[in-house]
């Protein structure tokens, strides 16, 4: 009794446990009982029960409920569906005048409002797109498809691609300097010459329209929850499952409101980028010192002032990474939004990962991951640039940069004129480098491929084989062995032990929403192999961050690695792992943990820094050797930062696990993607969204309610 | 004497929800402890005083006294619960946004403890930067601003940021940018306390420098008895929101109000602080010595001249006209003795 009222934690803890395996134990599994797979779902069968809410009917196999819940919710993905289409084709018609016909048409007042934001993201767009590569759509939205008819030269040429790389260059070089200027140059220059040229400029005016009007919805509804309590109110639940949503789920609904293309692809990427530039401004907003808004008061700034020239500028840091969060998931969004049909690199990319072309899927996601680099420095630099009042400058000095580019454009348009003789009949190369005509290396890789195929086939395979047979078949069987009341009780009783009863209320809720949703197998295998992922990575990334904590440059260094691996897009991630994998849970998995391994890493480095020196300073002088400093001073103290690493990984392995569907995992993420093509799909990928949203969620809860008290224990910030 | 700079009438600052009916059912009677058990906590207690034009009081008072609060009510960074502000006989309270404003561009400049200068701004930025809020072109108001840097002598420091600076330039920083609007009225919230001891003397010296030149109004916080000693014309002394005793520096020291001024005064040197005026018999006897002194005169300069003589003193003013006398046994009731006067 001694040791139990010594540790009362542990002895809870296990007491939690030992219920959760007694009730497994107790809780047979029922001899109908089997995993479903595919569209077996949706066959009607006698053997199914089902009941009516609503007026919407669900079918559904009837289990023991101590077993699997009934899917008590499963209405709710076809009345979000039906409310849906009610809203988008019945609900407040309204009037409108139509140009084309003369004369006045009714329309659903949603339908209409979506239809002008898609024709302003379309035109957007295309500005940018025509700027870059020409075209006729722009000038046709001022006037008429008859005038260009009469008028052919009003058509936008497109700027030749010396002119782009050389601006760019110019701009880094205005912006930071030699260094970045010769980067961009670098990078335009490759991809001119590697014939990525066109679906890269289409990426770019994607992400030219997208990143903006997502910082300034960010800026502008982080700075309005920062003034009023009941705005920050109302958006945090919000802000919270969108953090955790994936961003698969997102692109259902939009195919419905805002149809497919272009345009849909920005307001999607805006609905996911917007959260965590709201969350970081609040942040930056909320660590500003009281004196410094005095100090901007009493120097007789107006509210308008104060905000622009004193608030923003000083939570620029926070701020900052909001931009660089909003280019990352700008960048990782033109990937998956291809699947609705945006153009440009990442439909290249998927087209060549579908098509198994390994060598082509590099060289686009290659170019996605430099551009996002060359925009995230970029936007950095300019974010921290600096006014000269004093050098007595010339005119020349002054506008040398105007002048210098003034100088290309010429140059530029001399050049591709020249080309029109030097190419006669041919493609002009000094214009555009066409698609299929630069250099490729794809075939090279592909060989590669093929190569580490042949030869380590055998390794591959044997590993691949022990690894599902011995690991994940077993683990995927435990996890659906897990009766739904069981797990309820140890997620349940984990809130209680960690939050006390509000956590386990919150936690139950969530819980129960998944349980109660027609896909608790699936939520199951999602939660199974993102533990997979989860484990190893945290694993691997603590092992990495703390030895390269030993040293400070091999700190700042993997700091920098993780910068730059945080900057692909996610879906980048499958190319490496497909070429020694092939299409297997193997694939998915070790992508995760690839991806999943950079927060715990960079989370880890972060929180042994941030122990203050002066403990460093006063354990060496107790005569602590460096094995011991690192466990009884360092890691204690690092641990709640560690922990928000943990949460991390979490999302970031969620985030990939249904990203993986793409390969084929027979998780939610699956269903995600099978909603994308059906016509009925909107409200199922929605709710299978908010189920990986919640699993997520339940994590995060738990987590950071730990990760609070433990800090006030330890008395950290 | 012509209208005072800033004056207030009866100002109370009371936190919480209730505050102003609270503080209109209790007449003006405002009992900190009642309050506090209704969820109200007082910050400034029933403050009247009026400061004239190029004085500078001095508010002192431990943390939590209330101190800060009075002087943002007084710039109206937070607003008074009750009571009268008068900023040059306009009613402070009445101004809308706008006249606000446009008082603090023109007529207020404010130095804060943490220097809260903008961390993205360079010193010649920070300096400028009230004068550009105010519209004034971005060439006028650098040149304006390295006029400032070169009162407070950061000169070559003027494209550094804030954190390339110590303390006390940082500090230097907050207060030419203070100055930049050339204010009339001049608060300074605890400016030097953040600062080493060494490097506080010297902006202390630096500040009474500046201020002979500028002859502003000033509002002075502090915490630190010895620095309002130093600085001051007049001191208010403030405990629990409440003034305890606003007078000259030597007043307080010879004849504190209450008990608590009272513990303040105890370890000051007298002979440090106290002006041969302040001890001086004024009514003048006739057996005086030939030793004149000046009279305001600090005590410690001239006493070892004094207490060699067995006479009385002759104290003269400026015009070498006799005001008053002193005598040896004087100085030394003060410097020694005068902790049992006032038991």
């Amino acid at each position: 009794m001694e040791f139990v009222k010594k540790y009362p934690k542990l002895f809870q803890w296990l007491f939690l446990l030992v219920v959760f395996f007694a009730l497994c134990f107790a809780i047979d599994v029922p001899e109908t009982y089997k995993f479903i797979r595919g569209q077996a779902e949706f066959v009607k069968d006698p053997n199914q029960s089902s009941f009516v809410f609503l007026g919407k009917e669900v079918r559904y196999y009837a289990f023991d409920v101590f077993w699997r819940l009934p899917p008590l919710l499963g209405w709710l993905p076809i009345w979000i569906n039906d409310s849906l289409f009610f809203l988008m084709n019945e609900w407040m018609p309204i009037e409108f005048w139509n140009e084309d016909t003369q004369e006045y048409r009714t329309r659903p007042l949603v339908l209409q409002i979506s239809r002008n934001l898609t024709a302003f993201m379309t035109f957007l767009i295309e500005l940018i797109r025509e700027i870059l590569l020409g075209g006729l759509e722009t000038i046709v939205a001022f006037t008429s498809w008859d005038w260009i008819d009469k008028n052919p030269w009003a058509e936008l040429p497109g700027l030749p691609w010396t002119i782009v790389a050389a601006g760019s260059s110019i701009l880094a070089y205005k912006l930071s300097g030699k260094g970045l200027a010769l980067f961009a140059g670098l990078v335009m220059v490759y991809i001119s010459i590697f014939g990525q040229w066109k679906p890269s400029m289409q990426t770019l005016s994607f992400i030219l329209v997208a990143a903006p009007l997502s910082f300034i919805f960010g800026l502008g509804l982080g700075v309005a929850a920062f003034k009023s309590k009941r705005i920050e109110k109302a958006l945090y639940p919000i802000l919270l499952v969108m953090q955790t949503m994936p961003q698969y789920a997102v692109l259902v609904p939009a195919l419905v409101l805002f149809g497919v293309g272009d345009h849909a692809a920005v307001i999607i990427t805006m609905v996911v980028a917007v959260p965590p530039m709201i969350l970081l401004t609040i942040l930056g907003l909320r660590a500003i010192p009281p004196e410094v808004i005095e100090a901007g008061r009493m120097s007789g700034c107006n509210n308008w002032q104060l905000m622009f020239k004193v608030l923003i500028p000083t939570a620029r840091r926070d701020i900052l990474i909001g931009v660089n969060q909003v280019i990352m998931v700008c960048f990782s969004m033109a990937v998956i939004s291809a699947f609705i049909g945006a153009k440009g690199l990442g439909f290249n990319l998927l087209l060549a990962l579908n098509q198994l072309n390994i060598g082509l899927a590099l060289e686009a996601g290659l170019c996605i991951s430099l551009i996002a680099i060359l925009l995230d420095k970029m936007s950095l630099a300019w974010a921290n640039k600096q006014t000269d009042y004093f050098g007595n400058l010339t005119f020349y000095q002054r506008n040398k940069n105007i002048l210098f580019f003034a100088a290309t454009v010429i140059i530029g348009i001399v050049l591709a004129y020249i080309g029109t003789f030097l190419f006669k009949g041919d493609y002009n190369y000094l214009f555009e480098v066409p698609h299929n005509k630069g250099i490729s290396t794809a075939d090279f890789w592909n060989k590669g491929v093929d190569w580490i195929f042949d030869t380590f086939f055998v390794y591959i395979k044997a590993f691949n084989t022990w690894l599902i047979q011995d690991v994940l078949q077993p683990m995927r069987a435990l996890y659906l062995r897990m009766p739904a009341v069981a797990t309820i009780v140890l997620v349940v009783g984990a809130g209680y032990l960690i939050g006390g009863i509000r956590s386990a209320l919150v936690v139950c809720g969530l819980t129960l929403f998944i349980a109660l949703s027609p896909w608790w197998d699936r939520a199951l295998v999602t939660a199974y192999m993102a533990t997979f992922g989860v484990v190893v990575s945290c694993i691997i990334g603590f092992t990495v961050g703390t030895l390269c904590f030993q040293n400070k440059h091999s700190a700042s260094f993997m700091l920098g690695v993780c910068d730059i691996f945080q900057t692909f897009p996610s879906f980048v991630y499958l190319i490496p792992v497909m070429m020694l994998f092939g299409i297997t849970d193997t694939s998915v998995l070790i992508a995760v943990i690839v991806y999943a391994t950079i927060p715990a890493t960079r989370y880890t480095i972060e929180g042994l820094r941030s122990v203050p020196a002066g403990l460093h300073d006063a354990a060496t002088m107790s005569g602590v050797n460096k094995f011991q400093r690192l466990t009884k001073i360092e890691f204690p103290l690092a641990f709640p930062h560690m922990m928000l690493g943990l949460n991390q990984t979490i999302v970031f392995a969620l985030f990939m696990v249904i990203i993986g569907a793409f390969i084929g995992t027979e998780d939610l993420g699956q269903y995600i993607l099978k909603a994308l093509s059906d016509k009925k799909g909107a409200g199922i990928g929605f709710t299978l969204g908010i189920c990986v949203a919640f699993i997520g969620l339940i994590f995060d809860n738990l987590i950071r309610t730990w990760v609070d008290k433990r800090k006030k224990h330890l008395g950290i910030d | 004497m012509s209208e005072p700079v800033i004056k207030c009438e009866a100002v109370y600052k009371i936190f919480g929800e209730n505050a102003k009916k609270m503080l209109q059912e209790s007449n003006g009677n405002v009992d900190a402890k009642t309050f506090q058990e209704n969820g109200c906590i007082v910050g400034v207690n029933n403050a009247s005083f009026e400061v004239s034009k190029g004085e500078m009081l001095v508010v002192m008072g431990l943390s939590g006294s209330g101190k800060s609060t009075l002087l943002r009510c007084i710039s109206r960074l937070t607003d008074a619960t009750g009571g009268k502000i008068f900023i040059e006989g306009q009613d402070l309270l009445q101004l809308n946004n706008k006249e606000l404003i446009e008082l603090r561009r023109n007529k207020m400049g404010m130095v804060f403890q943490s220097f809260a200068l903008l961390p993205h701004k360079t010193v010649v930025e920070n300096i400028a930067f009230p004068l550009q809020i105010k519209g004034i072109k971005t060439e006028d108001s650098i040149s304006k601003a390295m006029d400032m840097v070169k009162l407070v002598g950061l000169d070559g420091r003027e494209n550094y940021f804030p954190r390339e600076l110590s303390g006390g330039q940082q500090q230097r920083v907050g207060i030419a940018r203070s100055l930049a609007v050339e204010p009339d009225i001049w608060f300074l919230d605890e400016p030097f306390s953040a600062l080493d001891p060494l490097i506080r003397k010297e902006m202390q010296d630096e500040f009474l420098r500046l201020q002979d030149k500028l002859q502003k109004t000033i509002m002075f916080i502090t915490h630190d008895f010895d620095e309002a000693l130093k600085l001051a014309d007049r001191i208010a002394i403030m405990k629990d929101g409440i003034i305890e005793q606003l007078d000259s520096p030597a007043n307080i020291v010879l004849n504190p109000a209450t008990e608590y001024v009272r513990k303040f005064t105890e370890e000051v040197p007298r002979e440090k602080v106290l002006l041969i005026q302040d001890v001086m018999d004024p009514s003048t006897t006739d057996n005086l010595g030939d030793l004149k002194v000046l009279k305001d005169e600090i005590i410690e300069n001239v006493a070892e001249k004094i207490l060699t003589q067995e006479k009385a003193v002759a104290v003269i003013d400026n015009n070498n006209k006799i005001v008053g006398s002193i005598n040896p046994t004087k100085i030394i009731n003060t410097v020694f003795g005068g902790r049992k006067n006032s038991n």
